[in-house]
């Protein structure tokens, strides 16, 4: 008996959808695996991580808060992985974008200037994020450097100039030496929309950008154009769609909704530009943009769950001491099994009988 | 050379058999319990439609594929192949359609490349010298492949098969890629070969050379043996209803269509390619006029297409009136400019370049769609509108599918290019580029499409076709122009084209020598 991947003549929409389902199943066998290693019970650990951050209200509100950033980048991400544009560097873009929407913060601090401020510290923290990206797009299509690796050495970079200017010129006065900014004025900040927790207007702006993606996917010849020159590059060309202005477009708007949830979440949640404001939000919302399908509403939906993954982790490690590292490990396998599966979109497994072999 | 290699079967042992086999593919049965006997000294042809399981029998024969069920008899002793490997060291060689050479390398080195490697180079070459020379194939071993046109490309992988000696040479659709005379010149290896005592299966759709060439003729369909005959006691009508099932329509034009005004101007095109092996395109002019099919023959890669590149805009012209469409100067225009200006284009790849192979049709409407046929509105996608599109295609060139608005991939070879043509003729174009309009499509499909081509020029659009189909060509054209090295000839009539002088042109011969400059067009 053998295996074989078969080609399926129509792709499944059934396997699309029960495909993500599939990985995740296969992904809480193997962390059970890993905790049974570890000595620790894996019902009671599963239990903490999946189930208990969703009978409190205050760790609800914490899930939305995480899952914000996550969402918005993924959608971003999602718009260049379709038109094959491979964009791994959302972190730095993300960090890029807190950094110049925090720079109006900072010079304001102190002075009073009304609510505008954050509006235009939203803007800036956009414009900061798109720029960075416009880095890895012009070297693409412009000397066809490989934008994988542009776009991730520049994670790095950004977050060298963050930490330089944190602190360097922008540090706190008051902070006692900390590598941290002052704390943003009232008029700088994000502000939390529900009493009791940390939920903010930033939620909104995210679930506004889902709503936006979808129509402008499934509905706009723009969103047409991304998907065909994704699926088939030479068709595209035969259609009248450039390539490399595509490049710049998704590059630019990616970078935009990274460097919007940057300035976002250090206007919100966080209060004030610091290293660390992202526990790798960059990086794990590839995750959710592959869990997702690339499709906007699959991805709020795998935003939310990665979020769970990120607050049940904390809770795991406080009343169970398991190692926040296996939160990680957990993503990881995650992305793994949910690449693995979507091969069965395209192709069926089968069992055939082997066939006698006499060389 | 002899016409009575087939003089009697039951006398000589057949060299292989394939006995009932059946290749299954999931549901699909390519091959149902098909046997075949080849025997030396003969030449036995194996014909079919594409798709009828031609390319799986012999991929069989070869071990590159394991029948779900039946048996090979080498020499009456059954045999299992486990791989071409091991069909070549029983002397079965096999000259594929597609060749697998090495555009970088030289002809000995990719000789080379194919062999077990147990001489040395220098002997190898010579022997290939020897071998070429024998019969009549000639080839410079130290010549890099890419400078050789297609036909020495293919002697290339003939000698190849024959420095293996081999008992069974099968050949896959030899001819498609030759002038008729190159054709000619294999021929007489052909008959040669036979002569000395090998078994050749000779895999082809061209009937009239299998009537010509071939002892025996197996003919498939839907990849069912339909019989087993002598081609030569049979008429190629015979042949071809037993290969389609039916007998296939003539297309007709309409009569006393009206030849107006030059609708696409190409004027001394000259242009490098974008593929550092590709083909220059040298002072390409011509005129196609509103309401006439202008064809232009060639073997493949002589610069066919590049000449649908530079027409179609997927690359621009040097100079903006290289190009003129409907007296608009188009050479700098985008592909999506040109159709504003009323062009339509059909390229020769249906996947991939066509259609965005996983997507659905209605989507793939969109796709050239987009540009002047109302489809989006302020940036949206008028959904409706392109599905009304893929159903109004459908009715009008009977499209078959599985259902209303299915991926394109799943469509058969001829239904998706029937869907392709017929998107573009929909929009009721006033100029018309295709490329190998039916190319790798079943004979009624085929007749669909050139039908809808003659229609359409009728109704006064200029109609350009590239193809390497002649016979095509002499049904449908006006005139007919042929693309050697990348120039263009003076087109001549078609009334006046024989298969002979376009031969002639194909392979370089000056427009002299084939001398019939025609102003007359339409006839």
């Amino acid at each position: 008996m053998q295996l074989v991947l078969e080609k399926r003549a129509e792709r499944s929409t059934f396997i699309a959808l029960a495909s993500p389902l599939l990985a995740i199943v296969l992904t809480l066998v193997t962390i059970s695996i890993l905790l049974l290693a570890l000595g620790k019970n894996p019902l009671a650990a599963l239990y903490v991580y999946f189930i208990e951050p969703l009978t409190d209200p205050y760790t609800l509100m914490e899930i939305a808060v995480k899952a914000s950033p996550l969402v918005m980048i993924a959608i971003g991400l999602s718009l260049c992985y379709l038109a094959n544009v491979w964009n791994i560097g959302a972190e730095g873009q993300f960090i890029m974008g807190a950094v110049t929407g925090s720079y109006l913060a900072v010079v304001t601090n102190g002075s009073d200037v009304g609510h505008w401020l954050v509006i235009v510290m939203l803007i800036m923290g956009a414009l900061g994020g798109a720029l960075w990206a416009l880095i890895p797009a012009i070297c693409r299509v412009r000397f066809g450097a490989n934008e994988i690796l542009t776009s991730l050495m520049l994670v790095y970079v950004a977050d060298l100039i963050m930490d330089y200017l944190v602190r360097g010129p922008w540090r706190d006065p008051k902070g006692m030496n900390f590598p941290t900014t002052a704390s943003f004025d009232p008029s700088a900040t994000v502000p939390v929309i529900l009493d009791g927790g940390r939920l903010h207007a930033g939620v909104i702006v995210t679930l506004a950008v889902v709503v936006i993606a979808a129509v402008m996917l499934g509905r706009t010849i723009k969103g047409f154009e991304i998907r065909v020159v994704g699926a088939a590059p030479r068709a595209a060309r035969f259609a009248g769609f450039k390539s490399d202005r595509l490049v710049i477009f998704t590059f630019l708007i990616s970078g935009a909704l990274a460097g919007l949830a940057g300035i976002i979440e250090v206007a919100g949640p966080v209060g004030v530009l610091q290293p660390g404001i992202s526990p790798g939000y960059g990086f794990t919302a590839i995750i959710v943009a592959f869990l997702g399908r690339l499709n906007p509403l699959g991805i709020l939906i795998a935003g939310l769950f990665l979020a769970l993954t990120f607050i049940g982790g904390e809770g795991a490690q406080i009343s169970m001491k398991i190692p926040l590292d296996l939160t990680k490990v957990f993503q990881g396998v995650l992305l793994f099994y949910v690449l693995a599966c979507d091969s069965l979109i395209l192709y069926r497994i089968r069992l055939i009988g082997s066939q006698p072999k006499t060389a | 050379m002899s016409d009575q290699g087939s003089a009697s079967h039951s006398a000589r042992a057949p060299l292989l058999q394939a006995i009932g086999i059946t290749k299954r593919y999931g549901s699909f049965l390519a091959n149902d319990d098909v046997s075949i006997d080849l025997f030396p000294g003969e030449i036995h042809a194996l014909l079919g439609e594409n798709g009828a399981g031609k390319s799986t029998l012999v991929k069989t024969m070869y071990g590159l594929i394991q029948p779900s069920a039946g048996e090979l008899r080498w020499l009456g002793e059954k045999i299992e192949l486990a791989g071409p490997a091991d069909a070549r060291a029983r002397g079965i060689a096999m000259v594929f359609q597609h060749f697998s050479l090495f555009d970088n390398l030289t002809v000995a080195e990719n000789v080379a490349l194919g062999l077990d490697g147990s001489e040395s180079f220098a002997a190898m070459s010579a022997r290939l010298a020897q071998v070429s020379r024998d019969y009549g194939l000639p080839l410079d071993p130290k010549r890099e492949v890419w400078r050789l046109s297609v036909g020495e490309r293919q002697r290339i992988e003939i000698v190849r098969a024959l420095m293996q000696n081999p008992k069974l040479l099968i050949l896959d659709e030899p001819t498609a890629v030759l002038t008729p005379q190159e054709a000619d010149q294999l021929f007489s290896v052909l008959e040669r070969l036979r002569s000395e005592g090998r078994a050749l299966l000779y895999i082809s759709h061209k009937l009239d050379e299998v009537k010509r060439l071939c002892d025996t003729a197996t003919i498939l369909r839907g990849g069912r043996k339909v019989a087993t005959c002598n081609p030569r006691a049979e008429t190629a009508a015979s042949m071809a209803r037993m290969m389609v099932g039916a007998d296939i329509g003539e297309v007709k034009a309409t009569t006393a269509r009206a030849v107006t005004v030059p609708r696409l101007l190409i004027r001394d095109l000259s242009m490098e390619p974008d593929d550092p092996h590709g083909t220059y395109l040298r002072n390409v002019a011509v005129e196609v006029f509103g309401g006439e099919i202008l064809g232009i023959a060639g073997v493949a890669g002589n610069g066919q297409d590049e000449l649908f590149a530079a027409l179609s805009g997927e690359r621009l012209c040097p100079h903006e009136d290289n190009v003129i469409i409907d007296g608009h100067a188009a050479g700098h225009l985008s592909v999506t400019q040109r159709r504003k200006l009323g062009a339509a284009f059909v390229p020769e790849e249906r996947l991939g370049h066509g259609t965005a192979p996983r997507m659905k049709l209605s989507e793939n409407a969109l796709l050239t769609g987009h540009a002047a046929s109302r489809m989006v509105k302020h940036g949206f996608v008028d959904r409706p509108a392109t599905l009304k599109a893929v159903d109004a295609t459908t009715a009008t060139f009977d499209v078959r599918k599985a259902k209303r608005d299915p991926e394109a991939a799943s469509l058969s070879g001829g239904n998706l290019q029937k869907f392709i043509v017929g998107r573009e003729i929909l929009r009721e174009p006033g100029v018309l580029v295709v490329s190998q309009p039916t190319w790798g499509v079943d004979a009624g499909a085929a007749a669909v499409i050139r039908q809808a081509l003659l229609d359409l020029s009728g109704r006064g659009t200029a109609v350009l076709v590239i193809s390497q189909d002649l016979d095509e060509l002499i049904e449908i054209s006006d005139r007919i122009a042929v693309m050697f090295h990348g120039s263009l000839s003076e087109p001549i009539a078609a009334a006046k084209a024989t298969r002979e002088k376009l031969g002639l042109l194909m392979g370089g011969a000056s427009p002299e020598s084939a001398k019939e400059v025609s102003h007359a067009v339409g006839a």
